[in-house]
């Protein structure tokens, strides 16, 4: 390795340790606090599955995880395939017309304040008559997720060596046909990452479903929003806790999946 | 070199279906806001008086022109709730972003000098948070900053204090919330840039006489502006708009204007403040959105 070795200053070493904390700190504490067994959250009662059997037998948070987890899966799925044909435009797509307006429609979502995007779809879904309930939620958050899964393709694709697509076309491959048995292996991570984005981001979203949801089909955030309101309730800690847990084997999963296909991708590629 | 214009055509195909989606389900909409916010108030289902209906034609439009009601936005202008939630959006937005580049910027230069083979863990560490919801981040906090939450304990515990501080409901508690969740948002971009930079730079500065204080502020900080640029905005703009951390973490004596948007809508039932509102905070928002684009698209053009 050329690269001259820098030394770690003690400043260096101290703020990636207390920013990591920071991060972290307060969920491990969540965690820890869902399995106390006291009915006061504050006061250590000993460890316990109890607000976790509590979750389980309360109808009105299960189905509102429920209707959470398909809106998530739905969403996730057309957000991927608009997305990352989205990105393969962005990326392949040199000049077109109304590229600029494309482009902008597809990063402003990812800093426009959730309160505008939720109420502007509202108001569309209620010009248009559509009954609110799963599907205008499910658009709601694909509109959203998908701009997400586009950055993350586009920028994948950016780094892909097209030359190997050109070779295919040289062996008589169509544009097509090489884009899909060449490129789409090289970043399907991208895609699967991009899925797990949009998954979890409307699994999360309060504030773009609250808007969009109809009476009788509240999402697992509005329920929980609506009990935090009311003060800290161990329940709660209990339902955080599962979602942290199942959003990290996520990421564990969708981590080795990157390797594992990057591995792959620098044998067949090799520099 | 021909395999790129071969390509055109197919990637242009692939822009029709999330062009279409996006022009409906983004671009549309925004005309319904505008619409809506000069329509009047009506106790009704949905509760606006519509203003005017394309499908009547012409003369109706034109009718309706003159009937434009622009009493909403009168409303926002002569009422100091608006302003000054507006106001207090704008002050708690930069107050926060200075707060968020002061922590993210050590971390991430931190990060950048690790060994090659720990930045993408370290990375990894940094975004994992961002994955899990800001409503829960923000109830983990609540949990810890209650009144006989852990902090208060400790700082008993300590005798720091003699009686539990009021932390839930006060500015301190809100800025905390932000800052803890927009943090990933700031570190990323400066690390992107932060790491970029050639160690090469370094050395030559110091070959040259120059103290590491003097070389990270003559060399690092100027090479490291586009992250600076590209964090701040990415923070500044989500957090005028934020709802969730000041509705949950501060007091209810000042709104921020996300608040107040979601306060008019849901609580009054008045569509055509809350959509006027809106149109007020995409007009605060419109000159970091522009610099913002700006700012992409000449990453964009370098890269």
């Amino acid at each position: 390795m050329a690269r001259p070795l820098i030394r770690l200053s003690r400043f260096n070493i101290a703020s990636l340790a207390l920013g990591l904390a920071f991060l972290y700190l307060p969920i491990v504490i969540l965690v820890i606090y869902s399995f106390n067994a006291s009915q006061l959250v504050t006061v250590w009662g000993g460890w316990s599955l109890r607000w976790y059997s509590e979750f389980f037998n309360d109808q009105a948070m299960l189905s509102a995880a429920a209707m959470s987890l398909r809106v998530a899966a739905v969403s996730a799925t057309l957000a991927t395939l608009l997305g990352t044909l989205a990105a393969v435009a962005l990326a392949r797509g040199e000049r077109f017309k109304g590229r600029t307006l494309f482009s902008g429609m597809l990063y402003a979502p990812l800093v426009m304040p959730e309160v505008i995007t939720g109420l502007s779809l509202l108001l569309l879904f209620v010009a248009l008559g559509a009954e609110r309930g799963f599907w205008t939620v499910t658009i709601a958050h694909t509109t959203l997720t998908m701009c997400f899964v586009t950055v993350i393709v586009q920028s994948r694709l950016s780094g892909v060596d097209r030359s190997l697509e050109e070779a295919a076309m040289d062996l008589g491959c169509d544009p097509v046909r090489a884009f899909v048995s060449v490129t789409l292996p090289l970043i399907a991570p991208a895609i699967v990452a991009g899925w797990m984005l949009a998954f979890t981001l409307s699994l999360d979203d309060l504030v773009i479903a609250s808007f969009t949801t109809g009476p009788g089909s509240a999402t697992l955030p509005i329920r929980i929003y609506s009990e935090v309101r009311l003060g800290v309730k161990p329940e709660i800690n209990a339902i955080c806790s599962l979602i942290v847990g199942s959003i990290a084997i996520l990421i564990v999963a969708a981590s080795l999946a990157t390797k594992l296909s990057s591995a792959r991708g620098q044998n067949a590629a090799p520099m | 070199m021909s395999g790129r214009r071969i390509f055109t055509r197919p990637a242009r195909i692939a822009a029709i279906a999330p062009y279409l989606w996006m022009a409906l389900f983004f671009l549309v909409p925004f005309a319904f806001v505008v619409k809506i916010s000069l329509s009047q108030t009506a106790i009704a289902q949905p509760p606006y008086l519509p203003v005017f209906d394309i499908g009547r034609g012409w003369q109706a439009l034109k009718t309706a022109f003159a009937t434009l009601s622009f009493d909403n936005f009168r409303l926002l202008v002569s009422d100091s709730l608006y302003l000054s939630s507006g106001l207090r959006s704008l002050t708690v937005a930069a107050g926060a972003t200075a707060m968020l580049l002061l922590i993210g910027y050590p971390i991430a230069y931190a990060m950048a000098r690790l060994p090659r083979r720990w930045q993408p863990v370290a990375m990894t560490l940094v975004i994992v948070p961002f994955w899990t919801s800001f409503l829960i981040r923000v109830y983990a906090w609540i949990n810890i900053l209650q009144h006989d939450g852990l902090l208060n304990k400790i700082l008993l515990a300590l005798h720091v204090v003699s009686t539990p501080v009021v932390w839930l409901s006060t500015d301190s508690a809100m800025y905390l919330g932000i800052v803890y969740s927009y943090l990933p948002f700031m570190i990323l971009p400066l690390y992107a840039t932060l790491a970029k930079i050639d160690p090469a730079l370094l050395e030559a500065a110091a070959d040259l006489g120059s103290s590491p204080l003097k070389s990270f502020w003559l060399v690092t900080v100027p090479l490291s502006l586009p992250g600076v640029g590209a964090g701040v905005l990415l923070c500044f703009i989500p957090i005028v708009g934020e709802f969730v951390i000041p509705d949950l973490l501060a007091g209810s004596d000042t709104l921020m204007i996300g608040q107040t948007l979601w306060l008019e809508f849901f609580t009054n039932r008045d569509w055509p403040v809350a959509s006027a509102t809106a149109v007020l905070l995409l007009l605060i928002l419109l000159l970091p959105l522009l610099i913002y684009d700006r700012f992409q698209r000449r990453q964009m053009g370098r890269s």
